[in-house]
């Protein structure tokens, strides 16, 4: 098909955009026009997605496929230049598949104030953004469709979030903003600095940065580790993410947790390692220390929260810290982790916040104090709940199990870097991570478990005995069983992701000899 | 001696100054209000086509010893200029008429400033760009009082002229300090003579010619004239004076350090550097603090004005043209973001009855539509992709890696710093209008608006959209004025 070759990128980033338009044609009183509007166009891009999978050429997963060259800013030398390899694969059906689910969630759900239209129509913009960003493979237009997302998010939350919404949409836009500067006068670095003066990525990878002064690398590369690590986010920079998650509305925070900090640490995994190599290995040591010290600062964090969705959104911080503790390895090993993590992170908080947000709507408040009882309540829910939470603190045969684990692993045998915290010995400062990794996972049991043992277990509150609560919806049911299916099936034959990613994971490790 | 005159490329020129006399002419001898308006538009479209032609053609066009070019830049130029002023004519239409105003002369006036405008794009020796500079500014004086009865305009045409004659003195002597030492008036001779060894006195000449362009372009310190100005004069003025006006300033200002200063880079680069610096500061603290949206604007202006210097202020150590593109593709792209900021300034005025962004709580609840570009134009400003303005803040970033001076990069981290306080500005007016509650005794979506004004609004839209998408539209215009015809 050699038509659909050529254009399935396109149409998987612009199906969106046309989605966008057709809803803002339809007059704000046909509400089901608009939903339908659309969930179609939701759903032509996923069948896009589909048609990908099922064309992708798997024994070549580390090559760029479904290449699109074309000719964009000429002046600065930028091209619309996009493709798929094993990395981006797994996450741009991952962002397709979400923002399907979001919209059939959010179908008989809508947040105040209402709005169904211009509701939907930022969820499609966000998906342009989303799926651009996985695709890019100019820097330029990575770095648009990096911050197209910006916008949509910063309304979702100002517009239909919650009390303090204005200084969550403010905080989200100005930290993110900050970094994407520095990002891009990274970007601007690498072209002047590079002998060929490119913005694709391919080339620059290629390159390696041969050429360029290590001390002006590690500052790029410090550039460019801002830019991201505040997507991620990395500890310190994440603090925006807990009050965002809170405020937004149940669909802003499930892209946010899902997606949107995929961003961040897919930028770590095709930017900055491959274009820096050698500043990566300078700075390794540093990103795992920030990515153990992630891990346990989200997790006590957890156990200090009295509200639902704060809860999760710190254990985002904690899990990402896997994510980017399996990157800062530089190894195949850590890095097919991290991707695997990356999914696996977004199918089951994903799921949590789904269920936090039904949670609200039916017992208008996350505070964990006054809930209780779900599983006697709406036992469906409660059981739903509880299948997450175990996905989430990583037990074995579901999908966390193996963004986790590995990951943890990868940390006993890091490549070979510049240099180590401890004297030097980066062998044992990567076995130190370990081991603090590790206890990671035993606190994410424990406020995991602790969630949900006073949202689910126990008897129901005396405030809301008398209180109809109903169990799951069809709409519900519909979002969420595609997302239990996966972690089932990931977790049960987890090499149907380490199968794509395989070989363009082996392209950016075999530079630092991994 | 009768010199040769070739008018095919006097020609904008020549339809803009008879549409001039034209409306002048209908004003005087029908009573139908909306003559002249329909003639102005007409004219300034009719101007548009010579520029075309002249286009087409290619030829670059000498004229009156190199006083008067007509190259790819200045069709560039005159064409940017033609339809501000056409957008400016869209915004004036219903405005100018509703205030029982004198029509006639207000496009008289309006179309003389901007027949300034399209001959600085092509000036090319002293005296022309003067004379230019001084057809932009005088009608402007009064255009800004236009609101006769109201002190605020009084106050503001008042400041207006004592600080333009001011400047304009300055400058001229700046000017005739450069023609003693380098014996003409014509920027190809001050270019060779800059060349060679210079005197300190000829610093001192450029420095009192750039004071005066300083004043013209309301650049820090020299600015304090503008947010009064542009509070006082009727808000379709204040459009014209902060897009089309600066940006005559801009071009003039481009010209001569291109074509005159440039080999004497010692002379001018500190200058540029230190406006850049505190234009783009202060301008942004300034805009931080203002409740009233035509003064936040006003300072939202300075600090544009100041990242427009950017790539001048650098301009001696960028290689090819990249620093000229870089001024002229930001002026195009700031020039749709503003006046399509100043449109819905307008439009929202003419539904909540005043200027302060208190007013504007929830407007995105009752006006959707006006909402929706106004935060359009207000992202662009801040420079969040996917709209225009992103791209001509790159391209300013640009500029300045190019240089690559310490200098250079120190002026890009006072720019990059700016850039961030410039978006909590802007989106605290974004914030107002859409994550406040409706304020008390906003009108809902009737009265319908003005055509001319929605179509401005549509159209600044629309550009800012395509340009933001693909930029290369506007790159390629920066290109083409630099190419050798």
């Amino acid at each position: 098909m050699h038509w659909f070759d050529d254009w399935a990128l396109t149409l998987a980033v612009f199906i969106p955009l046309v989605g966008l338009a057709a809803v803002l044609f339809i007059p704000r009183a046909h509400e089901q026009a608009i939903k339908t509007t659309a969930l179609v166009a939701s759903l032509a891009t996923l069948a896009v997605g589909v048609g990908i999978l099922a064309d992708f050429n798997y024994s070549q997963g580390g090559k760029l496929q479904f290449i699109v060259d074309k000719s964009w800013i000429p002046l600065i030398k930028a091209r619309y230049h996009m493709g798929v390899d094993g990395i981006s694969l797994p996450l741009l059906i991952l962002s397709m598949l979400m923002v399907v689910l979001c919209i059939i969630y959010s179908w008989n759900h809508f947040p105040e104030p209402h709005n169904p239209k211009a509701f939907l129509a930022l969820i499609l913009l966000l998906a342009v953004g989303m799926n651009g960003t996985f695709v890019a493979q100019d820097l330029i237009l990575f770095f648009v469709f990096f911050e197209i997302v910006l916008l949509p998010m910063f309304f979702m939350i100002g517009v239909w979030g919650g009390p303090n919404r204005q200084y969550a949409a403010i905080k989200f836009f100005l930290f993110t903003l900050f970094g994407s500067a520095l990002m891009l006068v990274s970007f601007l670095a690498i072209f002047f600095l590079s002998k060929h003066q490119t913005f694709q990525m391919p080339q620059l990878a290629q390159f390696g940065g041969s050429g360029i002064a290590s001390g002006t690398q590690a500052l790029v590369f410090g550039g460019l580790f801002l830019g991201f690590a505040i997507k991620v986010p990395m500890f310190p920079f994440h603090t925006w993410l807990p009050d965002a998650h809170t405020e937004a509305p149940t669909v802003g925070s499930v892209l946010l947790a899902a997606i949107l900090l995929k961003l961040g640490a897919y930028g770590f995994i095709r930017i900055a390692l491959p274009i820096l190599p050698a500043a990566a290995r300078a700075w390794a040591p540093w990103i795992g220390l920030l990515a153990v010290i992630a891990i346990i600062y989200g997790a006590l964090c957890c156990l200090a929260q009295r509200d639902m969705k704060r809860l999760i959104a710190f254990s985002s911080v904690s899990h990402m810290g896997f994510v980017m503790l399996g990157i800062a390895t530089l190894t195949s090993f850590g890095i097919n982790a991290a991707v695997f993590g990356m999914v696996a992170h977004g199918l089951i908080t994903g799921l949590l916040f789904f269920v936090a947000g039904s949670v609200q709507e039916r017992y208008k408040t996350r505070e964990m104090n006054r809930l209780g009882g779900l599983l006697t309540q709406a036992p469906k829910l409660g059981w739903i709940l509880g299948f997450t939470v175990m996905a989430s603190l990583g037990l074995p045969g579901l999908a966390g199990f193996w963004g986790e684990f590995p990951a943890i692993l990868s940390a006993y045998n890091p490549a070979k870097l510049t240099q180590g915290l401890f004297n030097g010995d980066q062998l044992l400062t990567f076995r130190v991570y370990l081991v603090v990794a590790a206890i990671g996972t035993v606190l994410a049991a424990g406020y995991l478990l602790w969630m949900l043992q006073r949202v689910a277990f126990g008897a129901v509150k005396a405030e809301f005995e008398n209180v109809h609560i109903h169990d799951v919806h069809v709409s519900e049911w519909i979002a969420w069983v595609p997302l239990l299916l996966l972690i089932v099936a990931l977790g049960i034959y987890p090499n149907l992701i380490f199968h794509i990613t395989h070989g363009a994971v082996s392209n950016v490790s075999k530079v630092f000899g991994g | 001696m009768n010199p040769h005159v070739d008018f095919h490329a006097f020609a904008p020129e020549i339809v803009l100054t008879v549409t001039i006399v034209a409306v002048l002419i209908a004003d005087l001898f029908t009573d139908d209000s909306k003559l002249p308006a329909r003639i102005a538009a007409l004219g300034v479209l009719g101007s548009l086509v010579p520029v075309l032609t002249l286009a087409v053609d290619g030829q670059t066009r000498s004229l009156f010893g190199g006083a008067f070019v007509v190259d790819p830049f200045s069709l560039v130029l005159t064409g940017f200029f033609l339809v501000a002023g056409y957008v400016t004519l869209l915004l004036s239409f219903d405005y100018i008429g509703e205030g029982d105003y004198y029509q006639g002369e207000f496009y008289v006036l309006l179309l003389t400033s901007l027949l300034g405008m399209i001959v600085i794009s092509s000036a090319r020796d002293l005296i022309s760009i003067f004379v230019a500079l001084e057809t932009i500014t005088i009608p402007t004086f009064v255009l800004a009082g236009w609101r006769k009865h109201d002190t605020k305009s009084n106050e503001a045409s008042l400041k207006y002229f004592l600080i333009g004659v001011l400047s304009s003195a300055v400058m001229l002597y700046g000017m005739s300090l450069v023609f003693g030492l380098a014996n003409s008036t014509v920027l190809v001779d001050i270019h060779k003579y800059a060349s060679g060894h210079t005197p300190a006195l000829f610093a001192v000449a450029v420095f009192l010619t750039l004071v005066g362009f300083a004043f013209k372009v309301s650049a820090v310190p020299f600015h304090f004239w503008a947010p009064d100005t542009y509070e006082g004069a009727p808000t379709p003025v204040t459009a014209f004076l902060s897009v089309a006006s600066k940006a005559g300033g801009f071009v003039a200002l481009l010209t001569i350090v291109r074509l005159g200063f440039f080999p004497s880079g010692n002379s001018w680069q500190p200058i540029l550097w230190v406006l850049a610096a505190a234009s783009m500061t202060l301008g942004n603290l300034a805009a931080l603090r203002q409740t009233n949206i035509v003064r936040m604007l006003a300072y939202s202006s300075i600090a544009q004005g100041g990242f427009i210097l950017v790539p001048l202020a650098v301009a001696g150590d960028v290689r090819g043209n990249a620093a000229w593109q870089a001024v002229v593709i930001y002026i195009l792209i700031y020039g749709a973001m503003n006046l399509g900021a100043f449109a819905a300034v307008i439009a929202a005025a003419r539904r909540t009855r005043s200027a302060e962004i208190s007013r504007l709580a929830g407007f995105g609840r009752t006006n959707p539509a006006i909402a929706v570009m106004f935060s359009v134009f207000l992202f662009s400003l801040a420079g969040i992709p996917p709209l225009a303005g992103w791209f001509a803040k790159f391209v300013m970033f640009r500029a300045v890696f190019d240089a690559n001076t310490t200098v250079a990069v120190v002026l890009g981290v006072i720019a990059a710093v700016n850039s961030v306080i410039a978006f909590f500005y802007y989106s605290g007016v974004v914030r107002r209008l859409w994550f406040d509650e409706p304020a008390a005794g906003v009108e809902l979506s009737s009265p319908r608006l003005p055509v001319g004004l929605s179509a401005a609004m549509g159209l600044m839209t629309a550009v800012i959209l395509v340009v933001g998408v693909y930029p290369q539209f506007f790159a390629r215009l920066g290109e083409i004025a630099f190419q050798r015809g």
